[in-house]
């Protein structure tokens, strides 16, 4: 049973990663002021770079840059639209996923010749699994033993780096001078103008950050989680760090709770498929594959808690002239 | 006309060529960058849409989809209200559509059918966009999120209803049983004799999204809930001073949007499927967004940006034949451009055609 547990948990872990690396991103985003509904296609851009990156150097950290790199591109796009251009936040994101969609194919199609997929890559061209120090070892005290060698220990360094990226992500929203001023761009752009900020820039900042954590999602995706590029490998999970975002209330502990959560429902739809729970029969796998858009819908509503966005999110910023 | 404005022709005609142009130029770098002739694509894409029969057939047959979808978007657009679900309600409009299908084709023709089938898909679809719609207007949960939401969901129900409910049994693949000539609706080719369509699936669905189009026109330019609509759309405020409720435009718009959505299906599942498949839609409601944006939400720019991207969704099946390295992609890529340009990026040459017709103007009032 601990086995099961340990497994179930274990793969939570794994799966929450990408989708709490883009919860943070969107969460600098949006709490910037600048909605952003392209995290999906950041992450299906940067993972087709990463993997790419990846196999033509034979290594997982140019990999990575390469997918921060692309993301970032992207994500000063959607700037430019909509902080620079004042358009319509939505309407750009919409553009930018389907501006990875579409690329990702084609280019590694014309590159590659796999039918959009990138080469498979080899282990060491991969993030692998680190053991952490004394997990051989401590492996056979009982509960702890399992619990500390084969679920805290024996992940890939982004996992660390994704729940390391939670703290880091509350002290720099909440603790820091830039982070004040962010939260302030994005509940009162015209009073952090008046008081000598520029909201412009802030916001350009807030949109590269949300393109940099996107890159170690996608990153995460091609080159440690999977080995190499798939067709729409993100599958929706920029829509669920969305999701996962609203669900937490844009604040980065909640964030990861939400994340492991939808993490979790993503194992439990795995592990359940063609099983019995007893009392209530086969549970069909759309349910726990629905669940975080009805739960996200649920509190939208308002039937548990009130989201409540940051006030100036999605409106474009016009400065006051004399 | 007074300085920083300009004429209609201007606003409607000539800002929109230029942001369409700036696309095609980008996705021409495109075809560059992977190592082909931009121009030679653009001859099998025009040919593999126009150039013969059978081509103009699916042109028309995949403009219809866009038309039903275009017009969704842009009925919401028109009260202020951003609908992503499309796809999501062309999914469901379709389970309507497949529904009236299997209750009635062994007993009645087709033409019996039909009514029945539309109404089917507009109230499926508009009952997928009355939640959004509901919770935007009474609960003020953002549209554009509870959409996106929806689309999944549908995903997931859709699996679940075909793969374990509708799927006839014995087979494997997850679809519902084909109709009977009684839910089937007659393909042009099979009208129309004296043009050769070849095997294109272009069929009677065409003319209900030209009619409904019509429809929508009339909608919202000529009756007190269009005008209402519009009103809430450029001032929610000043329109509720006026006495029209937020609460009943925001969901009758969502219902008109999802409705209009739904009937998407009578193109796929009535027309050409003659069965309910999965994900039949296939990403034709995210296709309405661009259409909408670059036809400015009337009628007629909606038909001719359903044609435009009609020609490269068949033009571009042709030219990922005749040049396999520009696979169909290439059309998401456009149609991303598209929407980058035509909505997000809308204003970016405004400021140098303004100042352009400033200097015109001037000139000629000089003289």
């Amino acid at each position: 049973m601990l086995d099961t547990i340990i497994l179930v948990l274990d793969s939570t872990f794994r799966l929450s990663t990408p989708l709490l690396f883009a919860c943070l991103a969107g969460l600098f985003s949006e709490r910037s002021g600048i909605v952003d509904i392209g995290l999906e296609g950041k992450i299906l851009g940067a993972a087709f770079a990463a993997a790419a990156a990846a196999y033509v150097f034979q290594s997982p950290w140019i990999g990575l840059l390469a997918g921060i790199m692309v993301s970032v591109m992207l994500a000063l796009v959607h700037g430019y639209a909509s902080i620079s251009q004042r358009g319509n936040q939505v309407v750009s994101g919409v553009a930018i996923n389907f501006l990875a969609a579409g690329l990702t194919v084609l280019l590694g199609q014309a590159w590659f010749s796999q039918g959009g997929r990138t080469p498979a890559l080899s282990p060491a061209t991969r993030f692998e699994s680190i053991t952490l120090p004394f997990a051989d070892t401590l492996a056979n005290v009982p509960v702890l033993g399992p619990i500390y060698a084969n679920l805290i220990s024996g992940h890939n360094i982004l996992v660390y780096a994704s729940f390391a990226a939670v703290p880091l992500t509350w002290w720099i929203i909440f603790r820091t001078r830039f982070g004040l001023r962010l939260r302030a761009v994005g509940e009162n752009p015209s009073a952090a103008d008046t008081a000598g900020l520029s909201v412009t820039l802030l916001r350009y900042r807030a949109t590269i950050i949300c393109g940099i954590l996107c890159g170690f999602s996608g990153a995460y995706l091609s080159v440690a989680q999977g080995a190499g590029f798939i067709k729409d490998m993100s599958a929706g999970k920029g829509f669920i760090a969305l999701a996962a975002l609203i669900f937490a209330k844009w604040k980065p502990v909640n964030a990861m709770f939400t994340c492991l959560l939808f993490g979790f429902l993503d194992a439990l739809a795995i592990r359940l498929q063609g099983q019995e729970i007893p009392g209530i029969g086969e549970v069909p796998v759309q349910v726990f594959q629905a669940l975080p858009y009805v739960l996200t819908v649920v509190l939208l509503a308002g039937f548990i808690g009130r989201a409540i966005p940051p006030k100036a999110s999605g409106i474009p910023y016009v400065k006051e002239r004399t | 006309m007074s300085k920083g404005q300009l004429p209609r022709w201007v606003d409607y005609g000539v800002l929109p060529a230029l942001n369409l142009l700036a696309a095609f130029i980008i996705s021409g770098l495109v075809v560059v960058v992977i190592g082909e002739d931009p121009f030679e694509a653009v001859k099998w894409l025009v040919w593999g849409a126009l150039g013969y029969g059978e081509g103009i057939g699916y042109t028309l047959y995949y403009a219809t989809n866009f038309i039903f979808t275009g017009l969704a978007v842009a009925v919401a657009f028109h009260a202020g209200l951003f609908n992503i679900g499309g796809e999501g309600q062309a999914y469901v409009g379709g389970l309507g559509i497949a529904l009236v299908c299997l209750a009635m084709d062994r007993f009645v023709p087709w033409w019996v059918t039909f009514p029945f089938a539309i109404i089917g898909g507009a109230v499926f679809g508009a009952a997928w966009a009355f939640i959004p719609g509901y919770l935007q207007a009474k609960r003020g949960s953002h549209i554009v999120i509870t959409t996106i939401m929806f689309n999944f969901i549908a995903s997931a129900l859709m699996v679940y209803l075909l793969s374990n409910i509708l799927i006839p049994q014995g087979t494997m693949s997850p679809s519902s049983r084909n109709f009977e000539a009684g839910g089937q609706l007659p393909l042009l080719r099979n009208v129309f004799t004296s043009f050769d369509f070849g095997q294109s699936p272009v069929n009677l669905a065409f003319f209900l999204a030209l009619a409904v189009c019509v429809v929508v026109w009339l909608l919202i330019w000529h009756t007190k809930l269009g005008y209402e609509i519009r009103s809430f759309g450029a001032n929610p405020d000043a329109a509720a001073y006026a006495g029209i409720s937020p609460v009943r435009i925001t969901v009758v718009t969502m219902l008109i949007s999802g409705a209009l959505a739904g009937l998407m299906g009578i193109n796929v599942v009535m027309g050409e499927q003659t069965r309910l498949l999965l994900d039949f839609a296939g990403g034709a409601g995210f296709v309405g967004i661009a259409v909408a944006l670059m036809g400015r939400g009337h009628p007629i720019g909606i038909i001719l940006a359903s044609m435009l991207f009609g020609l490269l969704y068949q033009g571009g099946a042709e030219l990922a034949f005749e040049i396999p390295t520009i696979s169909r992609d290439m059309i998401v890529v456009i149609q991303a451009l598209v929407i980058l340009f035509a909505g997000a990026l809308e204003h970016m040459f405004r400021p140098a055609v303004v100042a352009f017709f400033d200097r015109f103007s001037s000139d000629t009032a000089e003289a």
